[in-house]
């Protein structure tokens, strides 16, 4: 009997051997996997317009597949797709990882894109078509979710920024005050400003020596603020060598500003009553190319020995070279930018340089008329209601009082 | 013009040691245009001793070559696409197939009378129409060059600004933390007062106008520095071009 049990043990332990060596040594019969469930889509789907914008974006918003962080615990990623028409072709315009709830669609603006109408474009008023799906982690797709359609509105009104609104209205009023104050007679004090004050004296010295000036209205464009900041104080210095018949030489970059140019010095000379002494061949245009156009007013320099300097504008890499080729020839020099990156050569290189904003004060302090000085007064008292705000905000802020800091914040 | 003179057979005297020395000469280059850039390079650093004939031609040859670039840059990349095939589209079908086949937008016209307008002011009789076509452009790009201003520079300082003094890191007082946004906070507003045109600066009101202008000094410092080093790099580039490029000095 117990031969019998060891044989059948015998037996049994071969064929589970022999079972197990078949099944190892034939490959391809591994057991399948079962297929793994498709995630299931996200649902509610909503279509609505971006309440602050131009009529070009609409916000996408669904509620989560009950895949996403429960269920099967497998969405990675969903997918949404747009198009103008519920059986058009739907173009992929966003994906969202797992977790978020709405897209921002921010379509294109150009209606046409090469001749062809352009997939991403949205317009106004025009009904779009919208299907998400989910994707899993594993690269498969869920079903999509219900086909929704919606519109983007063109907005007349940001709702944000009315604080902008109030701050720009103040701002306003402050200026009509102070050139209404100004026409009526009321002297509207500003503080000497250095530079300025230089201006007379330089010229009065160019006079002496029988040397022409120069002035250089930069490498920018006719528009740029600094720039007609430098057409009032060309305006000045042109009015003066007219009264003391002294040649001014106006080299520009561009044809807009000489055109402005030639027009302002024109008229500074028919004010000092001596439109004989004009000569439009004084401003003239060099060319548009930045180092070329310096090139020249270096050499302009060294060859008419010009006893004073104005630079009024927008400066870039030339600066230290105009700069210092004027030191050597001897000119007094006077600067005024609002570039950044310029002013420490200016203020190196130069006799008088006017700061930033020194450069738009002075043409109300040249000038003395009401509208040019009205924006520079209304100008200071917003800084004196920004610096107390900004102050406001950062103490009682540090503090832990927020209250000024989400005021200023949604200002800028 | 005679001092001219001496540079240039200087010059020549130079060149013709360093090929008798053998000094690396071997390997200077025999590119027409390499010569011609290392020509222009020293024409225009001789202004660096004075003004001469050199740097007279190469600056003159320099603005000429840059005006007619520019004048036909403006034609091919302004006029014609911005303008002409706006008008008129069929007209450029050579050059800019992709518009050619557009429809015409006639609203170009109001530009093409502002430019027209403005080239009124090589007539005689009546120069005064220039006038309009300029306040259009001087006051629109103004408009929209404010608006640009105020959000770059004005609102994005602002926003800068707004950070706490006390600054509080794991629960206790960063002594570093709170000194830097103290120093940015104190530095803003101290340079607004500098420019606050309607007082004069005396008393308690000039300290701080003067701290202002210290800090505003102490920044330019520090960004002249910066910019000065990369002009170096200008300069580093234009000297590997002489001593490498031209005359195979620098492997």
């Amino acid at each position: 009997m117990i031969r019998f049990k060891i044989r059948l043990a015998l037996i049994l332990i071969s064929a589970s051997v022999l079972l197990l060596f078949g099944y190892i040594s034939s490959p391809g019969q591994e057991l399948e996997a079962p297929p793994e469930p498709l995630p299931a889509p996200p649902t509610n789907v909503v279509i609505s317009d971006d309440p602050n914008d131009d009529g070009h974006t609409t916000i996408v918003s669904w509620q989560l597949s009950r895949d996403d962080g429960a269920g099967l615990n497998n969405v990675m990623a969903y997918e949404i797709f747009r198009s103008t028409s519920p059986e058009g072709e739907f173009l992929q315009v966003g994906v969202m990882g797992k977790g978020l709830d709405s897209y921002i669609d921010r379509g294109e603006k150009e209606k046409t894109r090469n001749g062809e109408p352009n997939p991403r474009y949205i317009g106004a008023g025009i009904d779009y078509y919208y299907k998400m799906r989910a994707k899993s982690t594993t690269g498969t797709y869920s079903e999509f979710s219900e086909l929704v359609v919606g519109q983007a509105k063109n907005n007349w009104y940001h709702t944000g920024k009315t604080n902008i609104m109030i701050a720009v209205l103040i701002f306003s009023g402050l200026v009509i005050y102070f050139i209404t104050a100004a026409k009526r007679g009321k002297e509207l004090y500003v503080r000497p400003i250095a530079g300025i004050d230089a201006v007379d004296e330089s010229i009065g010295r160019a006079t002496e020596m029988g040397r022409p000036i120069l002035f250089v209205l930069g490498t920018g464009t006719a528009a740029d603020l600094a720039t007609i900041a430098g057409y009032t104080i060309l305006a000045r210095v042109a009015k003066m060598t007219a009264d003391y018949q002294t040649k001014v030489l106006v080299p520009v970059n561009e044809p807009v500003m000489l055109a402005v140019a030639q027009e302002t010095v024109k008229s500074a000379y028919m004010e000092a009553g001596r439109p004989d002494m004009y000569d439009e061949q004084n401003i003239f245009y060099v060319t548009a190319m930045q180092f070329p156009f310096v090139a020249a007013v270096c050499g302009l320099m060294i060859r008419e020995q010009t006893a004073t300097n104005f630079y009024m504008g927008i400066f870039h890499a030339e600066s230290l070279i105009l700069a210092e080729t004027g030191a050597i020839t001897g000119a007094i020099q006077i600067s005024g930018t609002d570039q950044l990156a310029q002013l420490p050569f200016f203020i190196a290189a130069t006799d008088y340089t006017l700061i930033g904003e020194e450069l738009y004060a002075a043409s109300g302090y040249l000038s003395k008329e009401a509208l040019l000085l009205g924006p520079v007064k209304a100008q200071d008292y917003a800084k004196v209601i920004l610096l107390t705000l900004l102050g406001l905000a950062v103490i009682t802020w540090s503090f832990g009082w927020g209250f000024f800091k989400s005021l200023i914040s949604t200002i800028s | 013009m005679r001092k001219d003179l001496v540079w240039l057979f200087a010059g020549i005297l130079f060149f013709g040691l360093l090929y008798l020395l053998n000094w690396g000469v071997k390997a200077i280059s025999t590119d027409l245009l390499v010569w011609i850039g290392a020509f222009l390079t020293l024409a225009i650093l001789s202004f660096l001793y004075q003004d001469n004939a050199f740097y007279k031609f190469a600056e003159h040859l320099f603005v000429g070559v840059s005006a007619a670039y520019w004048m036909c840059m403006g034609f091919w990349n302004t006029l014609v696409p911005n303008l002409i095939a706006k008008l008129h589209p069929p007209i450029v079908k050579g050059v800019l197939p992709a518009i050619a086949e557009k429809p015409p937008e006639y609203w170009y016209i109001i530009p093409a009378a502002l430019g027209i307008m403005f080239l009124m002011r090589l007539s005689p009789k009546a120069p005064w129409i220039s006038r309009w076509a300029l306040a259009f452009i001087v006051g629109t790009t103004t408009g929209l060059n404010l608006v640009r201003y105020l959000r770059s520079d004005f609102l994005g300082q602002i926003k800068s600004t707004l950070i706490p003094v006390i600054v509080v890191e794991n629960g206790s007082l960063s002594v570093g933390g709170s000194f830097s946004n103290i120093v940015i906070v104190v530095g803003v507003l101290c340079g607004l007062i500098y420019f606050f045109f309607s007082k004069e600066h005396k008393g308690l009101f000039g300290v701080a106008s003067r701290v202002g202008i210290y800090i505003l000094m102490i920044t330019f410092g520090a960004s002249f520095g910066y910019t000065v080093m990369a002009r170096i790099s200008l300069l580093v580039g234009r000297m590997r071009f002489l001593l490498g490029d031209w005359m195979g000095l620098l492997q």
